[in-house]
């Protein structure tokens, strides 16, 4: 059995650092298109949470009471009164044009059916098909309304002499405090931004994975790849894998550094335990790539499979919307999607910083990922050896 | 015209023969929306699992959490003796929440001070975190509500309105009214499933040619193939005929299937999807020239649909991305048919409302119609000089 003149593992990397090193269609696949999506998100998510939302105040009272009601409406830093007037429909028409997230409606003789306790209905409309911001205009408008309550009844409170404590338990005997941990902020960027990013590196990661062992077939280079390792199907997959695994680590690394560094997000756990999550989740990317690779062997399968599975890893790893809210199915098959049990790392570690022994079982399925090869490493020796490319 | 029709047919028949095509073509737009949908079927956050710490165990409190746990939002999963333990369920994941009620909330009621409550949450998940907030605020203002009444107990009832709420307040939630997460975000995937499958499609078919035969079997040699906008023309009319019956799955039968917002007027709807799938179209015929091999759309195109998601407008309001990127944006058609689409089926809008989006996607149609053809008359030409030498 030759070794192909070099020796081993140095040798089979030498080689597979070449061949990425050669193409162009790998500088994009490493380098050029995850950076690209690291700067786009740090760039589109920087500001946290979004600032000025457009909405409209319909004043049909327009006394001085209802004006002072839109400016301190107009005075909270989230939403932007772009559109004042008298006509409903005006803004009606203006949020089916996307223009405004909200209307907050004063009705007529407003001020006179307060002071003579006929009480009058304040409504506010938000538009719902864009959830995020409508409600954050909600939550402004809502507080609005509450406090124009609030202040009437301040009112007629201070005319029965009640004042200061009293008065305030009064208004509202009970209060809650909310307290959301480890994001005071309420940052969206913080959630999305974290998974998001390492979500490219698993991607791409797979992509490179098995794009470059059916690329060896493709070229016919696939019996020598093997040769070179002493025939041994191990050794030449970690010739291969390696390489590709070091150089996901540095972007790995940069992700890691874009989110807590230049991002400033919460890092509870510290660097290590982080650290550990980014690397297994290429390792499971690249294991996971491999088994399906194993498993179907037609390059173009392997890809569309590796590629659906990524782009809905992004929904069904459930940092948008939460995974015990799924359709059962859903919920079982979350867990066969790497970026799932990264998430559930993020939660722990970065976000919450609790001890690293609660978080055993996702650093474990990652780890079951990685070493899914194993299962059709013998498959995959034979279709190598066979070296019969499948479009 | 007969050149058009000749290469219309022969690609016609080249995305029927060829399996990888076809799954994009029809496969993967008949599945992906369904699965989608699926995913987010039940639309809202329900039944939140809650730790309670009750440390007054008064009636008052006990209404608290009694009011709290009926709330659909949240789920008292757990009753804690003290902090520690609620907290110990939290880090196993047991419980999304904690609320804790101190030693003196009953009795500064009953003293006409002011009783605080506290909620803790995690923050993994905001739906969790927005489930909760509602639900305790509800449940503070019902209880308010219930104590002003208490302390005014000769007042006729129209006195006690007054003095609980002298403003009524009413809140509308327009278009999507349970604001529901699928309503929300299937619109702009079912306009990307559309632009990315047929980016993913033809992408294949170009590399295919490349794979098999070489850069230069771009072109048939072939008097039929002699005029790019021929060329052009005749494979856009083989996609869009094909993208036709896809796009009525897509856009029409899909929502209906889960019952989401659909209040367009179906006509202006079809006549704003046309110069979205004509846009479409062109823009995957021109940028099949990147695909060198069948493999590479997927490594070029499938990152994009993520980024195309955000920059819409949907995912990440407008307001709050920098211009550059909004720029950017108005490349792609799925921009415009997100706008457009969303305004149209789910707000209601008629097309004279969404004229920009409509002009934009028609003017897209003519630069990557313009593109394409000028792809492959360079095709054409590289070809022609070949043969002269």
């Amino acid at each position: 059995m030759t070794m192909g003149g070099k020796n081993g593992l140095t040798g089979l990397m030498l080689r597979e650092f070449k061949r990425l090193a050669s193409r162009r269609i790998y500088w994009f696949m490493m380098l050029l298109a995850p950076v690209f999506c690291f700067v786009f998100f740090a760039d589109l998510l920087k500001e946290g949470l979004p600032m000025q939302l457009p909405i409209a105040v319909v004043d049909e009272d327009n006394t001085s009471t209802s004006r002072q009601l839109s400016r301190s409406l107009d005075a909270i830093a989230q939403t932007d009164v772009v559109m004042r007037g008298a006509d409903f429909s005006e803004a009606r028409k203006a949020m089916q044009k996307g223009e405004i997230y909200g209307i907050f409606h004063i009705p007529a003789d407003f001020a006179v059916e307060v002071a003579t306790g006929k009480r009058p209905v304040l409504s506010f409309y938000t538009n719902e098909t864009y959830l995020l911001p409508s409600s954050l205009a909600y939550k402004d408008m809502r507080l609005q309304a509450a406090l124009a309550n609030g202040a009437v009844q301040q009112t007629l409170l201070k005319a029965k002499g009640i004042t200061g404590v009293e008065l305030q338990a009064r208004l509202l005997p009970v209060t809650v405090d909310t307290n959301p941990l480890n994001n005071p902020w309420i940052s969206y960027a913080i959630y999305l931004a974290s998974i998001l990013i390492p979500s490219f590196i698993s991607m791409f990661a797979m992509f490179v994975t098995s794009y470059s062992i059916t690329e060896e077939l493709k070229d016919g280079s696939c019996r020598e790849w093997l040769a070179q390792a002493g025939n041994s199907m191990p050794l030449a997959l970690a010739g291969k894998l390696l390489p590709q695994m070091l150089v996901f680590l540095v972007t790995g690394l940069l992700c890691l550094s874009v989110l807590y560094g230049y991002m400033r997000f919460p890092l509870n756990s510290g660097f290590l335990p982080m650290f550990a999550a980014i690397f297994l989740l290429i390792a499971a990317a690249q294991g996971f790539a491999v088994f399906i690779t194993g498993l179907v062997w037609r390059s173009r399968i392997v890809l569309s499979f590796c590629a659906l599975w990524s782009v809905l890893s992004f929904s069904i790893s459930g940092f948008t919307f939460p995974v015990p809210n799924m359709p059962d199915l859903m919920r079982w098959a979350s867990n066969l999607s790497p970026i799932r049990h990264y998430y559930l790392l993020y939660v722990d570690q970065a976000l919450n910083g609790v001890p690293v022994l609660y978080s055993w079982g996702a650093y474990v399925a990652l780890g079951v990922f990685a070493l899914l090869p194993f299962l059709t490493l013998p498959r995959l020796k034979r279709y190598v050896e066979k070296g019969r490319y499948l479009a | 015209m007969n050149d058009v029709f000749y290469i219309f047919r022969r690609e016609f028949y080249t995305i029927f023969r060829d399996h990888g095509v076809m799954t994009f073509f029809v496969l993967l737009t008949l599945a992906y929306p369904i699965v989608y949908t699926y995913i987010y079927s039940n639309e809202v956050v329900r039944e939140v699992p809650v730790a309670v710490v009750d440390h007054a165990a008064s009636p008052l409190s006990r209404e608290f959490v009694r009011l709290f746990e009926a709330s659909p939002n949240a789920e008292v999963a757990a009753r804690c003796a003290d902090m520690e333990a609620a907290r110990e369920l939290m880090r196993q994941k047991k419980v999304y929440g904690i609320l804790e009620l101190p030693e003196d909330f009953s009795k500064r009621i009953n003293r006409g001070e002011q009783a605080h409550a506290g909620l803790y949450c995690d923050m993994g998940a905001l739906l969790n975190y927005k489930a909760l907030l509602q639900a305790v605020s509800d449940v503070s203002a019902l209880m308010n509500a219930g104590i002003q009444v208490a302390s005014l107990p000769y007042a006729s009832q129209v006195q006690q309105e007054i003095a609980v709420m002298p403003v009524q307040v009413q809140e509308v939630k327009m278009f999507n009214p349970q604001s529901g997460f699928a309503s929300f975000i299937i619109p702009a995937v079912l306009v990307l499933v559309i632009q990315q499958s047929l980016l993913l499609g033809v992408g294949t078919i170009t590399g295919t040619v490349y794979d098999r035969k070489g850069v230069a079997a771009l072109v048939p040699r072939n008097s039929h193939y002699r005029r790019a906008w021929c060329i052009v023309l005749g494979k856009g009319c083989a996609y869009l005929l094909l993208y036709f019956v896809m796009a009525y799955w897509v856009f029409f039968v899909v929502p209906r299937i889960f019952g989401l917002v659909q209040i367009g007027v179906r006509g202006d709807l079809m006549l704003f999807l046309f110069p979205f799938l004509l846009a479409c179209v062109f823009l995957a015929i021109a940028c099949s020239f990147l695909c060198r091999e069948r493999e590479q759309p997927f490594l070029l195109f499938v990152f994009t649909s993520v980024p195309l998601m955000f920059i819409s407008g949907i995912s990440w309001p407008k307001e709050g991305i920098p211009e550059y990127w909004l720029a950017l944006a108005k490349v792609f058609p799925s921009t415009h048919g997100i706008d457009g689409f969303v305004k149209i089926n789910n707000m209601g809008a008629t097309l004279s409302e969404v004229v920009t989006e409509y002009a934009s996607l028609w003017f897209l149609a003519l630069v990557y119609f313009s593109l394409a053809c000028f792809l492959y008359r360079r095709e054409i030409v590289k070809q022609n000089n070949n043969d002269l030498s």
